[in-house]
């Protein structure tokens, strides 16, 4: 099942990611070795030239993978006609055993991303990048994951058959499913309602928190999160079946298919991106300390707090709506 | 945030008057460049619309299809088998079709001869001695309405018939070959005794129910085999996206000499365009910026050529029926149905168009980039 356009796609998206990152690397190598802003030798200024292709090519690559990871679940959607069984994504990521770890390598890899970028942003910015060693020693730890989410790419897209019975999302996220997915579909919808309004509020909390008073850095980060986690668990539990209507169908990836009006698209893309701002702002809390970055940190991780806090709010305000207009009715008061 | 904006706003003002004075050079990527789009684009939005075409069609088809085979081959449904049927739960109406296909000499075509269901409605019903025919069919033959045809049956006898309608155009992609008579007609013609059908039609309500059905009558009657409309639907965006995918490794050669293209224009710096780095330089602009500037360049470029290629690609395709691509996607026959294919324009392929074009364009003047935006002023502007 190569021969599908938007598998070819990813798969060269991937594929020149890794070869670019691994081109990079030795680069980094060299810069973390032998970075010395102090010093003016014929070394330190080839390094410092090189920096600036460095940091194109990464931001490139870094960008790349935010939309992979659309183009991926998009494809995972589209090509759902073509297993027997399968309904929408969950079922051809089901297709064989490569696609849900496919899918959460490429969502790993996307929060990776992000977090980088949000360290270049604020290194480029200070007069002296002080960043450099740890964005390139970085670097050389994220090149395992994007090419771990390549190698998983690749076996998932070689493996394909459309031959295979898959399961469709009725089975994978019933509450009968011993699975992690299944107990949160399991999950009553009171405490998860509670738990998912919650961490959300306290999220958007902590933001502005962080935004106002300038407090609290990491808490952000891990109230991030911790949404994440609860809005995934939110979603599955309840806020799919009044979606859907339908008390049993807990699918978190029906919601991205035409029938629903591309629904899912208002809830992930907020949701991702309040994420990942909010791990964006815990990212650059080591460096506050560094001189040249007293005033850029804290800039920064205002701006980031601010959009994580509205990310989270316009995530609540849609999922909010989408139980309001539904017609069915989980809780009798 | 009103800055950058600004910031952003002057970099595109300079890079839009820096790209006009070098106006041959950047024609000619631009014009390579949406070539590759074009392309591109008019192979997705054709399969993409042929594909939205077959499900179109097969949206009406029955959801199941059983016929009788003997020795591994097509036979016809004999007396007796659909009440051997019986009641299957979950099948809403099952009706026996009669359906063949007739060899014309004089056209070297084969027409698809049916007789229209016995359920429908009277306007679609043709009387005895009369036919309805598809338009590839009419013009093939030169018919019209009221015109006399005969045909001589496999028995040899000779069957004349009279023209009655010409199916509309609209329904060319299914009706192209079609010849609709009456069942009398049908079962005269190709002396099929009353009784027997070509194959048997079911219709299922509900979608989940349609693999039990099918599994059931498998076990029910052995000599049958079902068909199943989500395998037909199935097996044609297969082949559709397999042939598009074909399409798009064999052009994966003009990627990435188009690449190379794009590297060797990039980093293929007239002496001018490196004294303007350097002048740039020499007045404060930061290596950062000079970057910046080269890629509002790369984008704008890429935009256009990109909107251009696209527009052009959807003309082709909707407005020309695809010249181009034609004999390669859509396959052939005697009797080819003319159509319009519905434009379809789809954001998912939009994206995917864009990873195959824009990506590796930037991909290959990344370095480029970044070697003209390192220029040292005084060395370009002693040399």
């Amino acid at each position: 099942m190569l021969f599908q356009p938007a598998i070819i796609a990813l798969l060269l998206a991937s594929a020149v990611s890794v070869a670019m990152l691994a081109a990079a690397s030795p680069f980094a190598w060299e810069l973390i070795r032998h970075w010395d802003i102090s010093s003016g030798s014929e070394r330190q200024l080839r390094l410092e030239r090189r920096t600036y292709l460095m940091s194109t090519l990464l931001t490139f690559v870094f960008a790349t993978q935010l939309v992979a990871l659309l183009l991926f679940v998009f494809n995972a959607d589209k090509m759902a006609v073509m297993f027997v069984g399968a309904m929408c994504a969950v079922g051809t990521l089901n297709a064989n055993a490569f696609g849900f770890p496919a899918l959460i390598a490429q969502i790993v890899v996307f929060f990776l991303a992000a977090a980088w970028l949000v360290l270049n942003q604020a290194d480029s910015r200070a007069y002296d990048y002080p960043l450099v060693r740890v964005k390139y020693s970085l670097l050389l730890g994220i090149l395992p994951f994007v090419a771990l989410a390549f190698g998983l790419q690749l076996e998932y897209f070689l493996h394909l058959k459309a031959d295979v019975i898959t399961s469709c999302c009725g089975s994978l996220f019933s509450g009968d499913a011993k699975t992690l997915s299944g107990d949160a579909a399991a999950m009553p919808p009171r405490p998860a309602l509670a738990l998912f309004y919650g961490t959300l509020a306290a999220a958007i909390g902590a933001a502005i928190l962080h935004a106002r008073k300038l407090r609290g850095g990491y808490l952000v980060a891990a109230s991030s999160a911790l949404a994440f986690v609860a809005a995934l668990i939110g979603i599955l539990s309840f806020v799919s079946l009044y979606v859907y209507e339908h008390p049993h169908h807990h699918c978190p990836f029906c919601l991205l298919k035409p029938e629903y009006d591309y629904q899912g698209y208002w809830l992930y893309l907020p949701l991702f991106a309040a994420t990942a701002a909010g791990l964006g702002v815990g990212a650059v809390q080591p460096f506050a300390r560094i001189a040249s970055l007293g005033a850029i940190v804290p800039d920064i991780a205002r701006r980031l707090s601010w959009i994580a806090a509205t990310g989270f709010a316009i995530f609540a305000a849609v999922a909010t709506f989408m139980i309001l207009q539904s017609n069915l009715i989980l809780l009798e008061n | 945030m009103k800055t950058w904006i600004e910031k952003q706003k002057a970099l595109i003002d300079f890079t839009l008057s820096s790209l006009a004075r070098r106006k041959v050079k950047n024609l000619g990527m631009l014009l390579v460049y949406t070539l590759i789009v074009f392309l591109l684009a008019s192979v997705m939005l054709f399969t993409h619309a042929l594909r939205r075409e077959a499900a179109e069609v097969l949206k009406n088809s029955p959801e199941v299809i059983v016929q009788r085979m003997v020795a591994g081959r097509h036979d016809l449904i004999p007396p007796g088998y659909l009440e051997k049927l019986g009641r299957i739960r979950g099948v809403q109406k099952k009706e026996g079709r009669l359906w063949g296909y007739y060899y014309d000499g004089v056209v070297k075509a084969n027409y698809t001869l049916m007789a229209p269901s016995a359920e429908a409605p009277a306007a679609q019903k043709v009387a005895d001695g009369k036919i309805v025919i598809g338009a590839a069919m009419a013009r093939a033959r030169g018919l019209a309405t009221g015109n006399l045809i005969s045909f001589r049956s496999y028995s040899g006898r000779l069957f004349s018939f009279t023209v009655a309608d010409v199916l509309p155009h609209a329904a060319e992609l299914i009706s192209a070959d079609l010849i609709l008579m009456s069942e009398a007609d049908y079962r005269a013609f190709f002396d099929i005794p009353a009784g027997y059908y070509t194959d048997i039609a079911l219709s299922v309500a509900n979608p989940q129910e349609v693999r039990n059905i099918a599994a059931k009558l498998a076990e029910a009657l052995p000599d049958s085999r079902p068909i199943l409309r989500d395998e037909v639907l199935r097996t044609y965006e297969s082949i559709f996206n397999w042939r598009e995918g074909i399409v798009l490794v064999l052009l994966a050669g003009s990627i990435f000499a188009f690449a190379i293209f794009a590297w060797e224009k990039a980093s293929g710096l007239s002496a001018e365009e490196k004294r303007e780095i350097g002048i740039l330089k020499a007045i404060g602009w930061e290596t950062g910026d000079v970057i910046k500037m080269k890629f509002w360049e790369g984008a704008l470029i890429s935009l256009t050529a990109f909107l251009l290629g696209y527009v052009a690609a959807y003309v082709h395709v909707f407005r020309f029926s695809s010249m181009l691509f034609e004999p390669v996607l859509k396959g052939w026959a005697v009797l080819y149905p003319r159509f319009e294919l519905t434009p379809v324009v789809d954001g998912f392929q939009v994206a995917t168009l864009f990873f195959f074009t824009v990506f590796p364009y930037t991909v290959a003047t990344i370095v480029p980039i970044w070697r003209a935006a390192i220029t040292d002023p005084d060395a370009v502007m002693r040399g």
